[in-house]
């Protein structure tokens, strides 16, 4: 089945084209060491996904790129054109000349209403395209005013005029500091509007993946780039076709709707992260080895200690013991860290997959107690490897992972909202306290309703 | 012989008005022009078309599911912000940015090279003897600048946010040329003063062809450093002609963004009737936003009446801009000393390049002699250049004008931003060691860069932006950013008021530059200095009847002025008074 990916502002679409980049690359950069029969399913399948056929034969990403101004999407559209490898629709995209100007208002209120048709005839134009639509798939950032607040809007949209697909928004998280100043404020607007309309919120926080550029790829001066790249081989390692339940059946299932039906079990829990193992540079690869159980115990710890990246986990963190108390108000400090999780699903993709042991993820200790471990954990393989890793592993979870980070970013906007600081800006555009006080209180319900896992 | 191609015989295609038939200095013969246009649109045409006062907005429904009992903090929250009255409805939607009625608007898809070719426009207005002298100094460098970047002289996007392509074949009102070769640039810009010296000057200089007669509004009395002569009296007279002219710009922008004002706050016409083009503005572009450099006096101001022309300007300021950059000459006298010196200091002199100087018109496509305040004037119109670069270049994280104010103007009336420009100058060994990068980033903070004199690094930021151009990252912010935090101070509840923008074409002569941003209550030592000095000539009402006999002009005005300073000079103090550790409000303590 296939996606519509939606590009919205100028980070949407940085990493929009990555992401078919990483896809494309994947795909015919590797063999993916298995065998051709194998190789040629998941190419099929792929392919279906993410690209429609044209008759020139070079792959048309099914993307509907969206921006308030010129400049990035003339030149993400240039520059997959160039690649050859694959190419964005020339009519498929939107662009005015004035951006949002960070402002979330700005972005919902105005351009938002004004241009929703358009945007929607695209998306449309776009979906009928598809033999079977699975559903949506939209990047944006939460701190400008595009990404976010077009953002947020066009997600309603698209919730009203296809009631029947599945909506899933990646959304990038931005650093704690230096990006946009009202990114707080835009962020809490965006993430409340989300989780009315969306069915999941797939995270990345960019300083954890500056932290892995830095880290882990070995680079020493990052770019947005280079963050991009890493946040679109951790989608490509999830959204890559591969074999769901028990049985290698076969590829062309519902990707979106698999995910949903196994990580969101309830409507108030819908914030997903993501996790991947290994990931180093490219011309590390050839000198390193993995096993499964290595990878796995990594992966698993990184989960239950909360660890955004193979370095530097916190191997002291352990589940709590089933013994004490479920609800574990009486918490040790131990277990102040342990991240508590609703449903996780692993992806493994590689050499010798079957012979990977799993039973670790099963541990109900690891889960809250209203969700069977059988329901809660899940696990996804294919034989063939992605993108030159020979294994990898990929963790998607609903769990605490956000906490902090949600908790951290709501009581800034707070502080700032108590000194009514650039309110003005934003009712200007006819979002008034009111709306903010409602976001507020959404996102307090998020918080309280994961805390108390 | 008809020949239209004659970019032969130009050197660059920057050279302005090479198709111009006839000599340039014809046109000024027609001047002042002002009967022979056609009548100016009504209205109605130049208010952006918003979609109504309709906002959705989805309710969360009541039952949602709830654990533990009301949603905690939020819940109590709403106490501590005080919501006594009653909530409001929304005022309808204000969209900033104004759109010629010619505009594509209803154009169903956009192939990928209209796109290209769509962005925004700015309009400059040089009111006064400083405002010209300084708009000039912008232009050249502007040129120079697109110049560098554009190489095979194609009109393109970058371009066309300050400059019309004109073909001037047919005359003066030539038409505009949106695609190819460059024929003839003309200036997004209107230049007024009240006395003919410094335009007729710019109108015999080597930048005459980047201007057209149509652009000026000139007298020839001048205001004698008369506020009230500027602003009520000029005004008053000149009104709808500068409408006027201002329509005619910006008509032949196809979405124009800003407005920027260049004036002085000390003399007559700079402050008096810059002030009134500013409220000109607000009346008549209420969307397109305006961005004003305002040049203070120093102290020894030889303008025995420039504390009241500034104070009084200072009111129109407060009410009626966006976003207003002071500065200060004092500042930009010290910068160009010390550039002077570094220059001059022996060993160190061969190897500054010469081009990089920010005080520098070197390379700039109009070799001229240059003027005693060139040097000081070359600053300031950087500046501009450096504001306005990732408007009109790409770079990896775009910084709009719009998103200025956005972040860093959290208070209305709180839009003061003190700017600083690094580096001043570039050596010659290049390789730049990282150290040197991160020194740009330093000296952007240290007293001796700043435009006004101010010490922002002992006052409290409300918010502050870094514009960064070149071969910079995003991971060379995040250091410099890491380590500079610790020595400033941030309003506690804006602890991360960074905002950041990478454009990735860096001014000429540099690898890379900055431009620190910041609102910061260090301008308010400036401010209660200029209310001092007005507070010792209006104590004696000294001057004053040179002002009252002024229709329109009261005693009113006046105090008016002077509490307008006050009550903003009391803002800074209220948040000066929140410095300091401990007076932060977390949020748990509001529960």
């Amino acid at each position: 089945m296939s996606i519509v990916t939606v590009q919205l502002g100028q980070c949407g679409n940085q990493i929009g084209h990555e992401v078919f980049n990483a896809i494309c690359s994947d795909v015919h950069g590797t063999h993916g060491l298995c065998s051709k029969k194998e190789n040629e399913s998941y190419h099929e399948a792929s392919k279906e996904r993410f690209f429609s056929e044209e008759k020139s034969g070079v792959p048309v990403a099914r993307a509907v790129l969206v921006d308030m101004e010129p400049k990035v999407i003339s030149q993400t559209l240039s520059i997959a054109a160039r690649s050859g490898c694959w190419k964005y629709d020339d009519r498929s995209h939107f662009c005015q000349k004035q951006g949002s100007g960070n402002n979330w208002a700005n972005g919902y209120s105005v351009h938002g209403p004004k241009h929703k048709d358009r945007i929607m005839n695209l998306v449309r134009k776009e979906a009928e395209k598809c033999d079977r639509l699975s559903g949506f798939f939209t990047i944006m950032s939460m701190a400008g005013g595009t990404g976010s607040g077009l953002g947020a809007f066009v997600t309603q949209c698209l919730k009203d005029a296809f009631p029947a697909s599945f909506i899933l928004n990646h959304v990038i998280w931005p650093y704690g500091t230096g990006e946009v100043i009202v990114q707080n404020y835009n962020s809490v607007l965006t993430l409340s509007h989300l989780y009315r309309s969306s069915d999941a919120l797939l995270v990345h926080e960019n300083d954890v993946i500056h932290k892995i550029c830095a880290q882990l790829m070995n680079i020493k001066q990052i770019s947005f780039r280079d963050v991009n790249q890493v946040i679109a081989h951790q989608l490509g390692s999830v959204f890559q076709p591969i074999y769901t339940g028990a049985g290698p059946l076969h590829y062309s299932r519902s990707p979106l709707g698999d995910l949903m039906e196994t990580l969101v079990p309830h409507p108030e829990f819908k914030m997903l992260g993501l996790r991947n193992i290994p990931q180093m540079p490219e011309n590390s690869l050839a000198y390193s080895t993995f096993s499964w159980p290595g990878l796995i115990k990594h992966l698993r710890q990184m989960l239950i200690a909360n660890a955004t990246m193979e370095e530097g986990i916190d191997w002291q963190v352990r589940p709590p013991r089933p013994g004490s108390s479920i609800p574990s108000k009486h918490s040790t400090s131990k277990s102040l860290h342990f991240n508590t999780s609703i449903a996780n699903l692993v992806l493994l993709r590689g050499k010798d997959m079957h012979s990977a042991d799993l039973g670790s993820f099963q541990d109900p200790a690891l889960y809250t107690s209203w969700l069977n471990p059988q329901d809660a954990f899940n696990l996804w393989k294919t034989p063939r490897a992605f993108n030159k890793y020979e294994k990898s592993a990929a963790l998607v979870s609903n769990s605490q992972f956000l906490l902090k980070p949600l908790d951290n970013l709501v009581g800034k906007a707070w502080n700032m909202f108590a000194s009514k600081a650039y309110i003005h800006q934003y009712t200007k555009f006819g979002i008034e306290e009111e709306d903010f006080l409602d976001s507020f209180t959404a996102l307090e319900q998020v918080i309280s309703s994961y805390t108390t896992l | 012989m008809l020949l239209p191609q004659t970019h032969g015989h130009s050197t660059s295609p920057f050279e302005p008005a090479c198709l111009t038939p006839g000599p340039p200095c014809a046109r000024l013969s027609a001047h002042p022009a002002s009967t022979a246009h056609p009548p100016p649109p009504t209205d109605g045409i130049f208010h952006s078309r918003l979609g109504g006062g309709e906002r959705p907005r989805a309710k969360p429904a009541d039952g949602t599911f709830h654990r533990g009992g009301e949603g905690g903090r939020a819940a109590r929250g709403r106490r501590a912000v005080g919501r006594a009255r009653p909530p409001q409805r929304p005022s309808p939607p204000r969209g900033r940015g104004f759109r010629a009625p010619s505009s594509n608007e209803e154009q169903p898809l956009s192939p990928p090279s209209l796109c290209v070719a769509a962005m925004t426009q700015s309009v400059l207005v040089q009111v006064g003897q400083c405002g010209n002298q300084v708009g000039c100094r912008f232009w050249d460098l502007a040129l120079r600048e697109h110049a560098a970047v554009n190489k095979k002289g194609i009109y393109d996007e970058a371009l066309s946010s300050f400059f019309r392509n004109v073909d001037t074949r047919s005359g003066e009102d030539g038409r505009d040329i949106s695609k190819g070769k460059i024929c003839s640039l003309k200036a997004r810009a209107l230049l007024i003063d009240m006395e003919e010296g410094v335009v007729n000057e710019i109108l015999q200089g080597p930048l005459r062809d980047v201007f057209d007669s149509r652009q000026l509004i000139t007298d020839v009395s001048g205001s004698g450093n008369n506020w009230a002569v500027g602003h009520k009296l000029y005004g008053c007279q000149y009104q709808e002609n500068i409408v006027e002219k201002l329509r005619k710009t910006a008509e032949h922008c196809d979405c124009l963004q800003c407005f920027f004002i260049i004036h002085s706050m000390g003399g007559g016409t700079g402050s008096g009737l810059g002030t009134f083009v500013l409220n000109l503005l607000e009346d008549e572009f209420p969307e397109v936003y305006r961005f004003v450099t305002s040049v203070y006096p120093s102290g020894e101001d030889d303008v025995i009446t420039s504390p009241y022309n500034s104070v009084l300007a200072m009111k129109e300021l407060n009410e009626h801009a966006d976003c207003v950059l002071p500065i200060e000459n004092e500042s930009l006298f010290d910068i160009v000393n010390k550039i002077h010196q570094m220059v001059n200091s022996g060993k160190l002199g061969s190897i500054v390049k010469q081009n990089s100087l920010v005080t520098s018109s070197a390379g700039s496509t109009k070799t001229v002699q240059e003027k005693p305040f060139d040097a000081m004037n070359n600053i300031i119109a950087n500046l501009l250049l450096n504001l306005t670069s990732s408007a009109r270049f790409e770079g990896s994280l775009n910084m709009d004008l719009n998103e200025i104010s956005m972040n860093l103007v959290p208070f209305p009336r709180l839009h003061y931003l003190v700017s600083s420009l690094t580096p001043l100058y570039t050596l010659t060994d290049v390789n730049v060691p990282s150290r040197r990068l991160d020194q740009m980033f330093s000296d952007a903070f240290s007293r001796d860069h700043q435009l006004i004199q101010a010490d922002p690094k002992h006052s409290l930021y409300l918010a502050c932006a870094l514009l960064v151009r070149g071969n910079v990252q995003v991971s060379d912010l995040r250091r410099n950013i890491e380590r500079l935090k610790p020595s400033l101070h941030f309003v506690s509840w804006n602890q991360e008021g960074w905002k950041t923008g990478l454009c990735s074409v860096p001014p000429v002569g540099h690898s890379h530059s900055l431009l620190a941003l910041a609102n910061n209550t260090c301008v308010k030592p400036t401010f209660m200095e200029l209310k001092e000095r007005f507070m010792k000539l209006y104590k004696k009402k000294a001057h004053l009847h040179h002002y009252l006999h002024i229709d329109g002009m009261e005693q009113s005005c006046f105090s008016e002025a002077i509490s307008s300073l006050s009550d903003l000079i009391e803002e800074y103090n209220e948040l000066d008074a929140t410095k300091g550790p401990g007076t932060g409000c977390p949020r748990s303590c509001l529960y």
